[in-house]
């Protein structure tokens, strides 16, 4: 996963419909999953995620064993081919894949939590606190990550999967409240809030039942964002060998990959499968995040056909600002101009 | 207050927040590395640097922790980052300056060039949903998903060697010496151009997608229709009134990423050998040269919010609700 | 009745979707709107009137199709113009010059970045590029006096102006070209009941010096019964009744004119009773077979669940030109 602002679009995305009904919510979810991109997106998770949980079963050879098979291609024996010392890359892939997953997924939860909190109390309330709050989160957004993440990793002593989950989750939490707190303020002042606080109902009851319902499209993209971000960033610190490296990770195979200048003895395998299954994890969760965009964003759901068939065969262009005329029989007889 | 004044207010507070943080992260190191690296080469450092020193990391215990904060703030003030123990007995400021341009360019240059190619093409999926740069989507989101630092890996791999035009690391070549020489000039373009590619190559699929998307929001607002009906021309109606709205979320963003693509880009320094300051940054961490870590950490987060507020600059001229009432 | 066209609409139908999934908002519509009148198109939401009006504009955004029929312009003293056959740069040449329009939403139909003198100038551009820089920023300004904007406001961008003075810039820009014809989709709705008036009012008399056609649209029948000249009225995609404004005020045929006459309090005239209709519009998916209007209608018998009445003179009425599609009312032959 490149480090870019590819979720930029959302904070500008039309709200989702706020006073959806407990049985239109439910629709919505099965949009949400009848959707192509979310369906495949999910089933990519899914399997990632069992070989996460087995990897370590499935793994033909201890990763870490040494053997007399050095530098080999990928063979029926070894699929991705074996390292200088003879481990075997597809062991070390799979072993890999949990750690991961982890941390991706540890960050993703422990960034969407504080994000939570807060951004939809930051949005919520009002006052100085929650100005405080905002101005945290926006400091936190414009602070370079990466560097801040090395720094602190580099500075905890013995760098777990733990640690650095929690690191990047500490640190990476702004871009979820800063979007969850636009989304708020908008809430809060329509109409079904309102009546809510109007009967007075207590405010934690607000929020927990008519707040957050109408933010889990946003808290879900922010967290498949966090976890992209924290995906990258862990491979990141394991390739230039800032964390520890007591587990394996998809990071660390690279690590030793550049370290024994593996492409420069044209040791392809030990990049390119490894490579490829970071990006393959990327455009899974990529697609997924898609999905709700276009969940929340009913503009971007719309078939984007550019052109259809029209009943007599001909192509008819589909465009904003030219609505097409079908061809029809009736019209090849001159009516009465 | 007027949004310019509230956006200047909001970056010094987190230039502070940024110095803040910087203060006390080397004072939660567990242990004192600092001192006892400073009290290895004690006698080969003079006295003022090992003060410096002490004010940065907080050396002396018997200072309250406000004593220390305002002496490190009256310190920075000064430009006195301390010394480089990688680099000695090179002040870190003076590892920042030669370091700095070359990340400036490199990051500056790519990443202006692939927001605005990727805004560009994003214009064109918009409006054109559908057709072959709409398919383009999922090749992007693809590249998109792939590492920075491993297409810069294969970037090497497949187009350096022997013979080639391309180098595969350095920032010149070694034995010219940096300077406004031709020579020098040329090699420093042809050391710039692969990691160059490589940062386009990895970020534009972003730009392209955040603008598309964008552009189909904006393309069902009333006022394209209204563009429509009025019998302008496909290149107006597209240019100044869709790809002109629709640019603004976009140019905001572009501030707000700046922060993660700096860290995108400090690992393609890393496998391209690049002499700027992400390089610096993880050597300098393989050193335990703390007083450089730091004084990068600052120079960096110094530079993205000079970059925002550049970013805000932009996005005030485009868009005149941020003006004071006329 | 002598009649003088400057629109006709022949057996207009309007898709949203193709093939299977196609849904008609607007059947084989035929109306037509005469030199200098103000034409009334009523109906609730879902109506298809707006879509009437976006589909023979042929601006309806994907996935909308005009799957039949035919709409001619006449211009004055010109060869008549079929507009749903126009090329795309013929079109573009149509719009504006021949047909403008005022739409629904005051707030968004002018451009947030550009300045109000921009978007009056570029539509000059576009249509009269002969015409000196000079020349257009004249017209600009003369466009906001016409519509009792202070010129100062030429230099003004969209959100310093309010909503009633954006719609005035909105009607200055549609009579920048001097059209034959402005289609005006609920120009008022967003406004409060006294802007409202206001505007109205400066249309009529700027249809006075202009001598303009309005083909009118909005679900407010009471605004039409005082400002237009005819009135028709929409149902399930269908015209179910037409007939000149007075006339329909004071003897709807239709139940659903009926329903709507009730539905709004009348600013002039006598007071009525506001009763509404019961049930909601047709579901454009299924829509009830005969009548549309049948499941809602309280005067429904046996024809009305079976067949679709046709638009059409009804045979129980010699007074003047209207029509109504009604079983309560057959029509005398299908000649007019």
């Amino acid at each position: 996963m490149a480090i870019t602002g590819v979720g930029i679009t959302t904070p500008n995305v039309a709200p989702a419909d706020p006073a959806q009904t407990a049985t239109r919510r439910r629709h919505g979810l099965h949009r949400l999953l009848v959707n192509g991109k979310v369906t495949s997106g999910l089933v990519m998770l899914g399997v990632l995620t069992l070989i996460a949980v087995f990897g370590q079963a499935l793994a033909p050879f201890d990763p870490s064993k040494r053997s007399s098979d050095i530098l080999q291609s990928p063979s029926l024996k070894h699929w991705f081919g074996t390292t200088h010392i003879g481990q075997d890359i597809f062991s070390q892939v799979l072993v890999g894949t949990r750690s991961v997953m982890f941390v991706g997924f540890t960050a993703g939860l422990v960034a969407t939590i504080i994000g939570v909190v807060i951004g939809v109390t930051s949005g919520y309330l009002s006052g100085s606190a929650a100005e405080g709050l905002s101005a945290i989160s926006n400091v936190f957004i414009v602070i370079p990550a990466l560097p801040l993440i090395i720094i602190i990793t580099n500075v905890v002593p013995n760098s777990g999967d733990w640690t650095i989950a929690l690191v990047i989750g500490f640190t990476s939490w702004a871009w979820g409240a800063r979007l969850l707190r636009a989304q708020t303020l908008s809430l809060r002042r329509r109409d079904f809030v309102e009546a809510a606080r109007a009967t007075g109902e207590s405010t934690w009851r607000i929020i927990g039942f008519e707040i957050l319902p109408n933010l889990t499209a946003i808290i879900a993209s922010s967290f498949i964002g966090t976890v992209m971000f924290a995906v990258a960033t862990e491979i990141a610190l394991a390739f230039v060998g800032i964390s520890g490296i007591s587990e394996w990770n998809w990071g660390e195979i690279l690590f030793w990959a550049q370290g024994q200048q593996a492409l420069p003895q044209g040791a392809w395998w030990w990049f390119v499968p490894v490579g490829l299954c970071i990006a393959l994890l990327g455009t899974a969760l990529s697609l997924v995040n898609f999905g709700i965009d276009e969940f929340v964003n009913p503009r971007l759901r719309a078939s984007g056909q550019s052109t259809v068939k029209a009943s007599d065969g001909s192509r008819v262009r589909m465009k904003v600002g030219f609505t097409p005329v079908l061809a029809d029989p009736s019209r090849s007889k001159e009516i009465g101009i | 207050m007027s949004y310019f004044l509230r956006r200047l207010a909001f970056y010094v507070f987190t230039a502070w927040a940024a110095l803040t943080i910087n203060f006390f992260i080397p004072r939660l190191i567990p242990g004192d590395p600092v001192s006892a690296l400073v009290n290895g080469m004690r006698g080969q450092i003079d006295p003022a640097q090992i003060q410096s020193l002490t004010v940065l990391f907080g050396l002396d215990k018997k200072q309250s922790m406000w004593e220390q904060y305002t002496s490190y703030l009256a310190q920075l003030a000064r430009g006195d980052l301390g010394i480089s123990f990688g680099n000695f007995p090179l002040p870190v400021s003076e590892v920042l300056t030669q370091a700095l341009p070359w990340t400036l360019l490199l990051i500056g240059v790519t990443t202006v060039l692939s927001f605005l190619l990727g805004t560009l093409l994003g214009v064109f999926a918009g409006w054109w949903r559908g057709s072959w740069i709409d398919g383009l989507l999922p090749a992007t989101t693809f590249l998109s998903s792939i590492p920075y630092f491993w297409l810069g890996l294969i970037a090497v791999a497949l187009f350096t060697g022997v013979g080639s035009f391309l180098p595969a690391s350095g920032g010149y070549e070694p034995g010219l010496v940096p300077g406004w020489s031709g020579e020098f000039i040329d090699s420093a373009l042809r050391h710039s151009l692969l990691p160059a590619a490589t940062i386009i190559v990895a970020s534009v699929g972003g730009w392209l997608l955040a603008m598309r998307n964008m552009m189909v929001t904006v393309t069902a607002e009333d006022y394209i229709t209204v563009a429509h009906a009025k019998g302008l021309s496909e290149r107006r109606v597209m240019m100044n009134y869709a790809a002109r709205n629709a640019l603004l979320p976009s140019v905001s963003g572009f501030g707000m990423a700046l922060g993660l693509v700096v860290g995108g880009t400090f690992l393609v320094e890393y496998v391209f050998s690049y002499p700027g300051i992400g390089l610096q940054m993880l050597d300098a961490i393989a050193k335990h040269d703390y007083p450089l870590i730091q004084g990068i950490f600052l120079v960096v987060t110094l530079a993205v919010l000079a970059a925002n507020f550049l970013a805000d600059l932009a996005y005030m001229a485009l868009d005149p609700r941020t003006r004071k009432e006329g | 009745m002598k009649t003088d066209p400057v629109l006709e609409i022949k057996g207009l139908s309007v898709d949203y979707g193709l093939g299977n999934q196609a849904v008609r908002a607007v059947r084989d519509v035929s109306l037509t709107l005469n030199r200098g009148e103000v034409l009334g198109l009523a109906g609730e939401s879902g109506s298809g009137k707006s879509t009437l009006a976006y589909g023979l504009t042929r601006l309806l955004p994907p996935p909308g199709v005009v799957s039949a029929g035919k709409v001619i312009y006449y211009p004055p003293g010109g060869e008549p113009v079929d507009v749903l056959s126009l090329t795309p740069a013929g079109l573009r040449e149509f719009r504006w010059a021949e047909t403008s329009i005022v739409f629904q939403g005051a707030m968004n139909s002018l451009n947030p970045v550009y300045k109000v003198s921009t978007q009056l100038i570029d539509v000059l551009e576009a249509h009269q590029p002969g015409m000196s820089r000079q020349a257009r920023t004249a017209r600009a300004r003369e466009l906001l006096k016409m519509v009792g904007i202070s010129e100062d406001r030429l230099d003004a961008y969209p959100h310093q102006l309010s909503g009633g003075m954006r719609q005035r810039v909105m009607i200055g820009m549609a009579l920048a070209l001097e059209p034959k014809i402005v289609i005006m989709d609920e120009p008022t709705t967003a406004l409060d009941v006294v802007m409202q008036r206001q505007i109205l009012r400066q249309l009529v008399d700027l249809r006075k010096r202009f001598d303009f056609s309005v083909l009118f649209i909005t679900h407010d029948l009471s605004l039409l019964v005082e400002f237009s000249d005819r009135i028709a009225i929409m149902y399930g995609g269908r015209i179910v009744e037409q007939a000149p404004a007075s006339v329909l005020y004071r003897d709807s045929l239709h139940p659903y004119s009926d329903g709507l006459l009730h539905s709004f309090p009348a600013l002039r005239g006598p007071r009525r009773d506001l009763v509404g209709i019961p049930g909601s519009p047709p579901d454009l998916r299924s829509m009830p077979s005969g009548c549309s209007f049948h499941p809602r209608c309280p005067k429904a018998f046996d024809p009305c669940s079976v067949d679709v009445p046709v638009l059409g003179t009804p045979a129980d009425l010699q007074g003047p030109a209207r029509k109504v599609a009604c079983w309560l009312h057959p029509i005398r032959n299908s000649a007019d």
